[in-house]
């Protein structure tokens, strides 16, 4: 629907749009990618990288916390941050007050800008990286690892020269999914007045009452995602990564001293930056009123959220494995690029996606009752539109991606000549895919189940446009508040999100290590 | 640890549930009315509630984004569910009667309760309360005699010192509707290339952050929606309140057309099965008591004349109305958008 619009007509809106502000929204979507692309590498990789190979103070507990941030919703962090760092919050009001400034004085950073976008889009999205990258550096073979230490190589050379090109595809897989969530943002840019492309959408939409301009914008902002990803698999070339199968586990490096500090600092001050500071403001403007946690409209919320959550998680799993193996079974050309546009809708904002999927289940539900009171003289009234399925149809389109980079990453790691020597000893495709494949994909699984599901948690603009009636989540429960200006009273909501989406944080920790130490016991 | 069977059956249970819940959903049919609200929950639902206790017809409600449900309307064609819209902004009640997702009703008690410049001319839609947009200065630093019109903000005088948020803001958009509609496109291009310079920092969140931005010193007057400032007044939080102490609120325009008002209306979705209770319920919400609670919960103005405002809003003093006709605000957004565009109005 939307790939359509690209060859209507370009209306007088788009000249008007290519004369005054497209090339701000240009301009904007470009910097902030390019942060939020070298702030998420920067902060995943080097966590994971600590987490795995070096063994620190409190190496343990970072190992999952440093996932926590991922249950912040983007808006929310900006919300807090903005209240305590603008110029009317606290942290410059007691600057002004002890040193005797008035406004234009002194310089301090200026949050509600396109550095401070880029710094909370950063700080909630890097943990995508973290994930993909900690997975592939636990299954990297600790043999290739040694014979690099082993060859005069030291840490720092292992980690650019074996380490980081070995797992260069889960990488870009982590940064590609950061960047499509910080395409599709739109609460966090909107708040800070920085106009990027995804404004301009809504503006063009709404504003000017353009869907068709809109539309187009939103196919060039979906070419432009396509183009850059096409551009990382054709850089990354023939280069095939099929590590032997770990035999032992690498034996984490001890760091004491200033070295151990360093990694704890490091990583203590992400995780600060990320999740500590922001719950506890939270949690104080919760305070205020803790039995609002018990109530039954609150737990019905919750329910709702986790409900949906886990539906849809699990519906884009399945569909992800079934196009991951589609692709590996029959890897041509028009697989390839038909997985490619499915997992498109990542980078699409929910809002597009959300009236994409209504308007076709809309038509449907006429034509079926159209039809029906034609031939049976019944009405089937609307079937799908205004009902779950409707919603959780628009979540497997929006979130696929994050759950088919994940599996195929996974699937990337298995070599073809163990499918080939599993079929050889007289397996099924589905014997080889329950009995070699399976244990070896559980952490990607887990993670792509963990991701989408988080993801879901946080989800706003479609679930506003399409949920049932008297059914809602925790997500629009906070936006409602917060939109309202009302951020002291969405805190409760919004601390809600973050608790129910640490259960699976803590769930896929625990996995994570689990299968690590299931190596080593002779299976 | 459970077999992969057991969770695979779970799965099909729970999908096996949710479809039939999904599938019966519309056989049950007391007398209910269904309702799509761009006005959130808080502030709509308690009066819905006291509906049903009154007359025993359940309120089925959806809360979103004003466009959104829009969007939804017209996807749902003649099968929508719903049977009443609640919005904010003539604009987009405006728009929803352009898209015939509305139809008009004629009732003597909604025409004598609300007056003919808060509702659609042809009867498609209601207004229930009223919103101002006003200018909130600085009482250290700015006399209020300094203060008259939106168009003398333009004036050198205010270079650097004014405060208000992004031109993708539909308050924004309506008040330069507005202006377009009374003043001309030449008068109004010329105004914003003067109003635009005059910003004291880029546009950047909400209402409440302009008002807190006077309050601290980075600019000396805002223009925003009365009703935010009244909500800091009343707010939990020591900081909003003592923001909303250093300043104060001035209608302009008083001596011309009036301030820039705006509404939040209902209208019957053309597509409803329920339409007397529908219309029931928009005249019970235009009842005495409803307006006084509706317009009191978001320091708004009731639309009915005659209500009784809250001590808050009768301490601001009452105010000429602009009288331009809502529908033409939501007639001229675009042009008022590209209007701003051009100015460079980030």
């Amino acid at each position: 629907m939307i790939g359509g619009s690209l060859a209507l007509p370009y209306s007088e809106v788009w000249v008007h749009l290519r004369n005054t502000v497209l090339g701000d929204y240009v301009l904007n979507s470009l910097l902030l990618m390019i942060g939020v692309g070298v702030g998420t590498f920067l902060l995943g990789v080097s966590t994971a990288w600590i987490t795995v190979m070096c063994d620190f103070p409190g190496r343990r507990f970072f190992s999952w916390a440093l996932l926590l941030p991922m249950a912040m919703p983007a808006y929310i962090i900006a919300y807090t941050y903005t209240g305590m760092l603008d110029f009317t919050g606290p942290v410059q009001t007691s600057l002004r007050e002890s040193f005797g400034w008035g406004y234009g004085d002194y310089w301090f950073p200026e949050i509600r800008s396109l550095g401070g976008a880029v710094c909370m889009l950063s700080l909630v999205l890097y943990p995508y990286v973290y994930l993909l990258a900690r997975v592939a550096f636990a299954e990297q073979s600790t043999a290739l690892l040694e014979a690099s230490r082993n060859l005069g190589r030291g840490p720092w050379q292992t980690l650019f020269f074996v380490a980081l090109p070995m797992a260069r595809p889960a990488i870009a897989a982590g940064v590609s999914l950061a960047l499509m969530e910080t395409l599709a943002d739109f609460g966090t840019v909107d708040y800070f007045g920085v106009s990027t492309f995804t404004t301009g959408i809504f503006r063009t939409w709404y504003g000017l009452g353009e869907l068709k301009t809109a539309a187009q914008l939103a196919s060039f902002l979906l070419l432009f995602v396509f183009v850059l990803f096409a551009l990382e698999r054709r850089s990354r070339g023939r280069m095939r990564f099929h590590p032997a199968a770990p035999t032992q586990q690498a034996q984490p490096i001890r760091l004491t001293g200033w070295r151990g500090s360093c990694c704890f600092l490091l990583a203590g001050g992400i995780l600060l930056a990320g999740f500590v500071i922001p719950a506890a403001r939270l949690s104080l403007w919760a305070a205020s009123d803790w039995s609002q946690f018990s109530s039954g409209a609150f737990l019905e919320l919750a329910g709702n959220s986790f409900m949906l959550a886990a539906i849809a998680s699990l519906c884009c799993l399945l569909v992800a494995l079934f196009l991951g193996y589609g692709r590996r079974l029959h890897p041509g050309r028009v697989e390839t690029v038909s997985v490619r546009t499915a997992a498109m809708g990542y980078a699409v904002p929910g809002t597009v996606i959300a009236v994409g999927v209504l308007i076709p289940f809309a038509w449907l539900d006429n034509q079926l009752d159209s039809f029906l009171r034609q031939y049976f003289g019944v009405s089937s009234g609307l079937l799908l539109s205004g009902t779950l399925v409707a919603l959780v149809f628009a979540y497997v389109v929006r979130f696929l991606s994050v759950s088919l980079q994940s599996v195929e990453s996974g699937l990337a790691r298995i070599r073809p000549s163990l499918d080939e020597s599993a079929r050889g000893l007289g397996l099924t495709p589905a014997g080889v895919l329950r009995r070699v494949h399976m244990p070896m994909l559980r952490g990607s699984l887990l993670t792509a189940l963990l991701l989408v599901f988080v993801d879901v948690l946080k989800e706003l603009p479609a679930t506003l446009i399409l949920r049932p009636f008297n059914f809602n989540t925790l997500a629009v429960r906070t936006y409602e508040l917060a939109s309202d200006e009302r951020l002291a009273d969405a805190a409760a909501p919004a601390l809600a999100v973050v608790i129910i989406g640490l259960l699976p944080v803590m769930l896929l920790s625990r996995g994570l290590s689990a299968k690590r130490e299931s190596y080593v016991r002779p299976t | 640890m459970r077999k992969p069977l057991n969770s695979f059956q779970g799965r099909l249970t729970l999908c096996a549930t949710l479809l039939s819940s999904i599938l019966v959903a519309p056989l049950l049919s007391a007398a209910e009315v269904n309702v799509y609200s761009a006005r959130k929950e808080a502030l709509i639902k308690p009066l819905l509630d006291k509906f049903t206790k009154e007359t025993g017809v359940d309120v089925n409600l959806v809360t979103a984004k004003g466009d959104a449900l829009l969007t939804r309307l017209k996807s749902e064609g003649a099968n929508s569910p719903a049977d009443v819209l609640i919005t904010t902004d003539a604009g987009r009640l405006y728009r929803a009667q352009e898209a015939d997702v509305l139809q008009p009703v004629e009732s003597e008690v909604l025409q004598a309760a609300i007056p003919a410049h808060l509702r659609s001319p042809e009867n498609y839609w209601y207004g229930l309360s009223v919103r101002a947009r006003a200018i909130v200065f600085a009482s250290d630093r700015v006399e209020p005699e300094a203060l008259s019109t939106y168009e003398a903000l333009a004036g050198p005088e205010w270079k650097g010192r004014v405060c208000i948020r992004s031109s993708g803001n539909i308050y924004n958009q309506s008040l330069v509707a507005g202006m377009l509609a009374t003043e001309g496109a030449d008068k109004t291009a010329q105004w914003l290339s003067s109003f635009v310079p005059n910003f004291a920092r880029p546009p950047q969140g909400g209402d409440r952050d302009q008002i807190a931005a006077v309050a601290a010193g980075q600019c000396d007057v805002a223009v925003v929606n009365s009703y935010y400032l009244g909500a800091m007044v009343k707010s939990d939080d020591p900081a909003q309140q003592q923001a909303a102490s250093k300043v104060g609120i001035f209608w302009p325009n008083q001596a011309g057309r009036g301030t820039h008002i705006n509404v939040s209306g209902a209208g019957v979705v053309a597509a409803s099965k329920n339409t007397d209770q529908a219309i029931a319920l928009i005249e019970f919400l235009a009842r005495q008591e409803s307006q006084r609670w509706y317009a009191e919960t978001n320091n708004e103005y009731p639309a009915r004349e005659g209500v009784e405002v809250s001590d808050l809003l009768k301490s601001w003093g009452g105010f000429k109305q602009d009288q331009v006709d809502a529908s033409e605000l939501g007639r001229l957004n675009a042009q008022a958008v590209m209007a701003m565009d051009r100015a460079g109005w980030k």
